[in-house]
Order: structure tokens, then sequence, then C-alpha cells
């Protein structure tokens, strides 16, 4: 099979791209050791593995540390205002669908300003790739509470703890319909580029939720289950087909007991486990995986759904090509109007 | 003059030069569609018409409610006219309350027909009578026509099969066929529209058919009226016309640029009153391969626009003021962007949700200046109602040559009223050029044309052409982000004199009468039409009046300061409280005259004739009798 791309040249025509080649002229600007070192390095990696040519690729960010992130690649980016690169997207992605195009949040640009979008932006099923930064602080701003951070942090917007309960990104994304929902670390590197390449690969709003370390103002957010030396204990990687098992030597199961998962430890054999389903149409099982919590149960990361629905810029585009096959879109008679009088 | 004086049964015929009817009814008696045939009706006639209709925020208030009436105002005459009309000449009132809300508009003398059968004491404790005024001699300034419309309408509908409470809901159509013989005009045109409208409704059209034969009817034998009348046909230019509204043309401009430039339309939007009909229209258009998209927010339905345009396409996005508030963010995105972007705001009156079906001007300050940081965009302000067209393609012609955002100030006026329209032809149509970056060594994203000082607009899926925008300052030529001091200064003046320049591309401010006499009006948007016309009587009457209307706010055309130094005095005529006057002031330190009506009601040319009486010293100083004249003070 011959794939074809926007501007008409075939995949095998294209110039094999690497990972220099999306490599801007702009100096990094984040702080020394932040996790967004990472993630830039795994989507540079990553972004030659699509065949895309650059100039069909388009960053769209809001504001914050995160949404520097276009500046650093060489392709098309748009550096927006804080909260809406999501209808930018939206609107570059409803009037050119052919275009592939990923949105660069964080956790107080896209769940707390910037909420309502990610809202709707996943309940239409725009064709978009949207990884959010989940760092649990505001970072730019030097060090306020974030949606996602845990009750009672302390903070200098907080110094008596803040009274708020956090969101859970991925139970947002999952109430919204989001048709593809992962989690992925900034430190488990290849783990994280093979879940941005998936979430690429997908057709509908892919929702990629990524743990990443702010040093600065709220470091070891997430060490207590992504250091190496625990992360097999307090981990699950979770795989489609296959039951839900964590610790070193994947000894351990998930189970459900009635509605509720429990952890089964040295789990022999499968029987009775959790079998992990992307594609269940039901949101049940995600719901339930997306439950599971450090220190009761392993954090679960990777594809936890993954189900195909038609985007929202092809439904458009169809009713235009509908309304062109059948109608001469003739102006003038549109300027005539349906009842017109001639005066002599 | 009341009814009960007995009238010849010969009719006399009078024959008048402009009459103005308004209708007035509860919003579910179906008011707005009486209008809208009397329109037509007399449009094909060939006399000129205005209209205004005026209906209530709420879908449907309580019946028979002062708050739930809907009212349509049409003036048709013999002669060129700009204006529905200050003052009914004739006036039907379905209900009390529709009489209570409108009866003090209407004109001593006037003609004034109300449904006898609603006056019952149910109805008339809704409006707050407390004596029937069918009764009490209040309305002795006015020829009274009382009539059973409601009885007769049932007489005329029996045996339709239709229950009691539809045959009420045809009474518009008897009232119709009333005025309609009333003003000479036939019935076919009526009957056509029904026929059609109805089809899949037999009963109903059968209901309305015979209601509007019985109301004329009625006329024909009654002898109630001591007259008829008759307004001849206007001399227009040849051609084939129709009725627009502010808001059709709005949305067939935007078509037109988009024809014209061969550029896809996208249209983000969010739902809000009075400019929620642009949204609609546009929907419908497809075939032209436009792309509408109702957002989840006013913040959302600019930004979809911007990401459109920065898509290559051509991006729209409209609102109403409240929402105007909203996008102001995205806005500056666009100012910073510099991406070609047209904002419709359709304004109405008054500040936060304010009063979303009346009309006002009071959105110029805003989308001059609510934006933080040094801010310049484009403002556009349609005349009339089919200058909204030609102003929507002109807006286009702007954004793109110049890469800029582009505010149309349209209002609430403009966009519910109508007029006839000379249909243009395709070849009437002006250019609407853009142009993608092209391939060149030294290409950089925010390297201008000298000219027009525009940056290329390179899209996505233009190879070569990779680069990064966003809303922190940029260095000059590169649009790399840049925090040096010069450049910022250097950056803020081009992106301001981008926008001043488009004054050398713009028509020069026309003056209507003489160039330079005692006093010039100076309007802008949907005053037009009253502005005009009070200046041409002020002359008539030999003064010293002229008038001129701004189209074109930032910039002003470049003469604007020139023929302001040609009059003694200068008034500003506003539906605001003195926001032209202040630019005025602070551009081109003219002591011009404010005079200001808030009340989300158009001028009616009487007041600025009395505005202009007081200032040339004929008459006291004069005021609008509902407030003081101006905030900024003035006689």
């Amino acid at each position: 099979m011959v794939a074809t791309v926007a501007n008409g040249n075939l995949i095998s025509d294209l110039p094999v791209l690497t990972r220099k080649d999306f490599v801007s002229d702009q100096e990094v600007r984040w702080c020394p050791g932040c996790g967004d070192y990472s993630i830039l390095a795994q989507m540079q990696k990553m972004l030659p593995e699509l065949k895309i040519p650059r100039e069909n690729i388009v960053f769209i960010s809001g504001i914050g540390c995160s949404s520097r992130f276009p500046y650093y690649l060489e392709t098309y980016g748009f550096h927006s205002i804080h909260g809406r690169a999501l209808t930018l997207a939206t609107g570059l992605k409803t009037a050119r669908p052919e275009l592939t195009v990923f949105v660069i949040t964080g956790d107080g640009d896209g769940l707390s300003i910037g909420g309502n979008h990610l809202l709707h932006a996943m309940r239409r099923n725009v064709n978009l790739n949207v990884i959010l930064f989940n760092n649990r602080i505001y970072g730019l701003t030097k060090g306020q509470p974030s949606p996602t951070s845990e009750m009672g942090k302390v903070t200098k917007a907080s110094p008596y703890g803040t009274t708020e309960r956090p969101l859970n990104p991925i139970r947002i994304a999952l109430a919204a319909g989001a048709t593809f929902v992962a989690r992925a670390v900034d430190r488990d590197i290849k783990h994280l580029e093979e879940t941005l390449y998936k979430a690429s690969q997908h057709k509908g709003t892919s929702f990629v939720e990524v743990y990443q370390n702010c040093n600065i103002f709220n470091d070891g957010a997430f060490d207590a289950f992504t250091n190496k030396d625990v992360r097999q204990e307090r981990m699950t990687y979770i795989e489609h087909g296959k039951p839900i098992r964590f610790g070193k030597n994947l000894e351990h199961g998930v189970r459900l007991n009635g509605f509720t998962a429990e952890v089964v430890e040295n789990a022999q054999s499968d029987e009775g486990l959790l079998i992990h389903d992307e594609h269940a149409v039901n949101p049940t099982l995600a719901n339930i995986l997306v439950g599971m919590d450090y220190p009761e149960f392993p954090v679960p990361v990777g594809i936890i759904r993954s189900i195909e629905e038609p985007t929202f810029e092809d439904m458009v585009q169809a009713q235009v090509d509908e309304a062109k096959s059948h109608d001469p879109a003739d102006f003038a008679s549109l300027l005539r109007g349906s009842e017109t009088w001639v005066v002599e | 003059m009341t009814t009960e004086t007995p009238v010849r049964p010969q009719q006399i015929v009078e024959e008048l030069d402009r009459v103005t009817i308004r209708f007035a009814g509860d919003s579910g008696d179906g008011m707005q569609l009486t209008g809208t045939q009397f329109t037509k009706t007399s449009a094909v006639f060939g006399n000129d018409i205005a209209t205004l209709p005026d209906f209530p925020a709420e879908i449907r208030a309580p019946t028979g409610s002062l708050p739930g009436v809907s009212g349509f105002q049409l003036s048709f005459s013999s002669n060129d006219i700009r204006t529905p009309g200050d003052q009914p000449d004739a006036l039907v009132a379905m209900n009390p309350a529709a009489l209570k809300v409108n009866v003090g508009d209407l004109r001593p003398g006037g003609l004034l027909i109300v449904d006898e059968d609603e006056f019952t004491p149910v109805n008339l404790k809704k409006a707050a009578y407390t004596t029937n005024p069918l009764e009490d001699g209040s309305l002795g300034a006015y020829q009274l026509i009382k009539i059973r419309i409601t009885r007769q309408n049932e007489l005329a509908l029996e045996g339709v099969a239709l229950d009691a409470k539809a045959k009420f809901r045809s009474r518009n159509f008897y009232a119709l066929g009333l005025v309609l013989w009333l003003y000479g005009r036939p019935l076919e045109g009526t009957i056509k529209w029904a026929t059609q409208q109805f089809r899949r409704n037999p009963a109903v059209l059968d209901g309305n058919l015979r209601a509007l034969h019985a109301g004329h009817a009625f006329g024909e034998t009654t002898e109630l009226f001591r007259a008829r009348y008759e307004v001849a046909p206007a001399k227009v230019e040849p051609g084939t016309y129709r009725f627009i509204t502010g808001n059709e043309a709005t949305a067939l401009g935007f078509v037109a640029a988009s024809v014209q430039s061969g550029l896809p339309l996208f249209y983000g939007s969010y739902p809000i009153t009075p400019a929620s009909d642009v949204l609609h229209e546009l929907s419908k258009l497809k075939q032209f391969g436009i792309k509408t998209f109702q957002a989840e927010d006013e913040i959302a339905a600019i930004g979809s626009a911007l990401g459109a345009a920065y898509g290559g396409h051509l991006a729209l996005t409209g609102t109403s003021g409240p929402g105007l508030s909203l996008k102001s963010e995205m806005l500056n995105l666009a100012v910073m962007t510099e991406l070609p972007l047209v904002v419709i705001d359709v304004q109405r009156a008054g500040p936060s949700t304010g009063m979303p079906t009346k009309t006002e001007q009071s959105d110029l300050l805003q989308a001059m200046y609510c934006r933080n940081g040094d801010s310049s965009v484009v403002i556009l302000a349609p005349a009339t109602p089919s200058d909204c067209f030609w102003m929507a393609i002109e807006a286009f012609r702007i954004a793109l040559k110049y890469m800029v955002p582009v505010i149309y100030l349209s209002d609430g006026y403009l966009g519910n009223g109508s007029e006839p329209w000379k249909v243009p032809s395709m070849a009437d149509l002006p250019k609407v050029e853009y142009s993608y970056a092209k391939p060149a060594d030294n290409w950089q994203p925010y390297l201008r044309d000298p000219k027009t000082l525009a940056r290329p607009w390179a899209v996505p899926g233009q190879a070569g052409f990779e680069h990064r925008i966003g809303g922190i300052e940029k260095s000059e030529h590169s649009g790399d982000i840049s925090y040096d001091p010069e450049n910022h200064h250097r950056m803020t003046i081009i992106r301001k004199s981008r926008v001043d320049n488009i004054a050398a591309d713009i028509p020069d401010l026309e003056v209507t009468g003489p160039a330079s006499g005692d006093l010039l009006l100076l309007g802008w948007g949907g005053t037009h039409g009253a502005i005009t016309s009070a200046a041409e009587n002020a002359r008539k009457r030999g003064l010293s009046v002229s008038s001129a209307h701004l189209r074109y706010l930032n910039p002003m055309p470049k003469n604007t300061g020139d023929v302001l130094k040609n009059f003694k005095q200068v008034i500003i005529p506003e539906l605001n409280a003195g926001q032209l006057s202040l630019l005025i002031r602070g551009l081109f330190l003219v002591d011009a005259i404010p005079f200001n009506k808030i009340s989300g009601q158009p001028f009616k040319i009487g007041e600025l004739e009395a505005k202009i009486d007081a200032v040339l010293g004929l008459t006291g100083p004069y005021e609008l009798s509902f407030g003081p004249v101006s905030a900024l003070g003035g006689g």
C-alpha cells in the first residue's frame, strides 16, 4: 500500500527525518533538571517516526512552563494565551483537517483556566494530541497550588495548606468522552516515547497525562512511586489484553471485588485478575483503573482507553462536501434571495 | 376625535407622501409576521421602506403582560427615506398591554386600531390599567377605531378544522387584511407567501387566508374609517430589488469576501443576541465551503477563528458587547501575532447584560481601547442595513492586505432593521486579495512588506516556512521572543503605524450638503438615516447644516480633521454617552457638541432637528425629555 501525505508526496519519497531535524535554533530555557527536558527529548525522538513532513506538524500551547515547548521544535508552532491552546487547535484542525496538531498544556493551563476547552475538545473528539504536563504546581508564576495539588499543599499562596481537593485529569478525560486516554512519566523515557507515539497514531482526541517533576517548586512530587528502585512495585504498566500485574517480577495482581479493585499479593495465576481492555466502549473498567492510586494501589500508566469514534473535523468536512455535491453554490442567486421585485 | 362620528358612505382617498405604521401585540400574536408581510407588499408596490422590529428579550413573556409586548414599525414613502419614522401615523394594538406600551409614540390625531374584544378586565389588569382606556376618554387625541377583531375572526373561521386557540392565533392575518385594505394594497403577495409557508398545514393555511380576507372585507364594508390612504410609488433606480436586514447583509458580505478571495470562510461563534442571526445564516451555506463552529464560549469562538486564520482561512468571529469583553485577550493575541481576523460586534444597549434586544452604539471605546498594552485594531462601522454587505467585504480586504484584526461594529438597529436593496451583480463586487508567504532567501516571520507593513502569512503546510509565533513580544524581524527595551518600543510603534497607515487606503469622509458652513452633524454607524435626514430637513428650512458619517473609526479618513474645521460648530449625535465625541476632541482638538441618547432606541429625526435649532440659537437649549442632553455637558 502506498500512503500519501497532504502535499501529494509519497511517504517513500520523503527525505528521512531524524531527531535533529526537529530541534529548533532556540535556546531551551527551562530550569536545569526540569522534567520538561525529558518530554521534549522524547517528542523530538518520536516525531521522525510519524513520517510526516515537518511543515504539516503544528504544536500549539497555552501559558506556563510547559507551553514554551513549541519554540524548541522545528515545526509550525503557536504559543498562545493562558488556557486557550485548544480553542486555536480546534479552529485550525476544523479548517485544515490534514494537519497533525499537538496541544501542549499543563495542570494549571489545561485544568484550571482552560478546563472548559479541554472538556469540549474531548467531547467533540477533535483529532488532536493533547499532552498535559502534570507537575501539581504553578511553576512559571513561582509556586502556587494547582488543580492537581494535593489537599493541604503548603505554598506561598497557601501558607496554611490548601483547602481544596485535587482533580484527577484522567477521570476528567474519561468523563468528557475522550477516545484515547493515557498516562506516562517524564523519567520513564522509553515508555513515554511509546505512549506519545501511540497517542499520535490515534484518530480523535488523544489525551496523555505526563507526570512531570518541577524540581524548583514541587520537587519529588511523584518520587514515591516513580523512583527507579520502587517503580516496579508501585506502578503498573497496563497493556491491552493482559492482566493488571505489578511487582519486581510482576508477582502481584489486581482483581475486582464487586465494583472495587483490590490487590492480590503474590497472585500465582492470572485467573480472576483484572484483564485490561483498552478498547472497551463502556468506560467502567477505565474508571476503576483510574481510581487506583498510591499508596493503596500501584499507579497505572500506559493506554487506559483507546476507542474509535468519528472525528469532529471529518464530520464537519463531510457536511460541507455533501452540501457542495448537490448545491452549485451560486452566489449570484444567493444575493438575489428568495423574493425579489423589479423596478422598471 | 372618536369613532362615534358617523362617516360618509363614500370614502375619501387621501394621498400621502409617507406613512409610518406600528403593529403591536403580545409576543405570541405574530406582529413581526404582520409587519414583514405589509413591508413586502409595499416594496413590491414600489414604495421606499425602512423597518424596525422591537421585540422583547423573553421568548414568551406571560401572555398579555407589558414585558411581553412585541412591535414592528415600518415607514413607507413615495420618496427616498432613511429611517423607520419618528412617530407612527397609525398604531394597531392587539391588546391593552400593546396599547399601553405604544400609544405614547402615536402622533396626535393618528389612527389607532384596537381589538376591542381583548380589553377584558383580566387583560386590563395585566396591563396595569385601572379603567378601560377605550371608554375613559384618555384616547381623545387619536382617531380611535374599535374593532371586535377576535370575535370577527372567530366568525370568519367557523368550520375550519382548528381549535379555538389556533383560530385566535390567526388574528394577525385579520389585522393585516384590514391594514392592506386601508392603504390600498393587494392581498396577492401575502396569499402566495402564506400558501408556500403553510403548505404542510392546510387547516392553518385555510384559517389564515380566511382571516386575511375577512379583515380586508371588513375594511371595505365598514364605515368606521374616515378615509383610505394612498402612498404613491417612489422614484427609485431601475433594477432588481430584495429586502435585506443588516444581519443578513453582514452574513452575505462575508460570504462575498470568501467568494471574491477564493479563501474558505470559517466562522466561530457563541450564541448571543442580537448576533446569532449571522451564525444561523452562515450555517446554512455549507455549499460555499463555509465551516461554522458553535464554540463552548466566547473565548473559544475567537480562539477557533484565530486558529483558522493561522491555518490560512478567512477567519471570522461574531458577538455582541459582553462577548467582545470576553474576547479581548484573544484579540490581543491576534494583534501580536499579526493574523487577519474579523470580529463582528452587533452592539446592544448597556453595560453587562444590559438590554440585549435594544440598540446602542456604546462599544466604540471598548473596540478602541479595551485591551491591555498599546493595542491598535482597525474598526469599521456600516451605516445602513445594506451597507453591512459592503463593509463586511471591506473588513476582509483590509484584514488580509495588512495582516491585522478588524472589528466590525454593527448594532441591533442595523442588524434587525431592513430596507429594499438593489441586488448587486457579481461584477459590482470589489476584489479581495491575499497572499501566502513566498519563498525568499531572507524569509523571516516578521520581515514586513515595506509599504503595507504587513508580515508574511506563512501557513502550516508550506514547507520551509516552519516558524513559531505567540503573544510574547517579538524581535523586529525574526519574530523570536525578545525582551529588548528598544525593540519593544519600536514594535509598539510599528503595530500602531500599520493601522494608522490604512487611512491612505480608505475613502475620504464625504460631506452631505455644502462642504463648509455653520454646522456639521458628524455621526457613525446606524444613526446615518436619522442624522442625514435631519440635516437635509434643516437645509430645506434654509439653515447652513451639513452632515458627515464615519464608516471607518480606526483609522479615520485622512481628511476628517479638515472636514471638521470647515464648520463653525459640530454636533456629534450618538446612541451612547459621548464616545465618538471623546475621540474627536482627543484626535482633532475640536470642541464638538455631544448629543447623546441612551434609551436603547434610535434617534428620531425630530430630536436631531430640535438640537440643530438649539445649537444655531433659533430656540432655547434642547434636551431629550427623559434625561440630560449629554454626559459631557453641552447645550
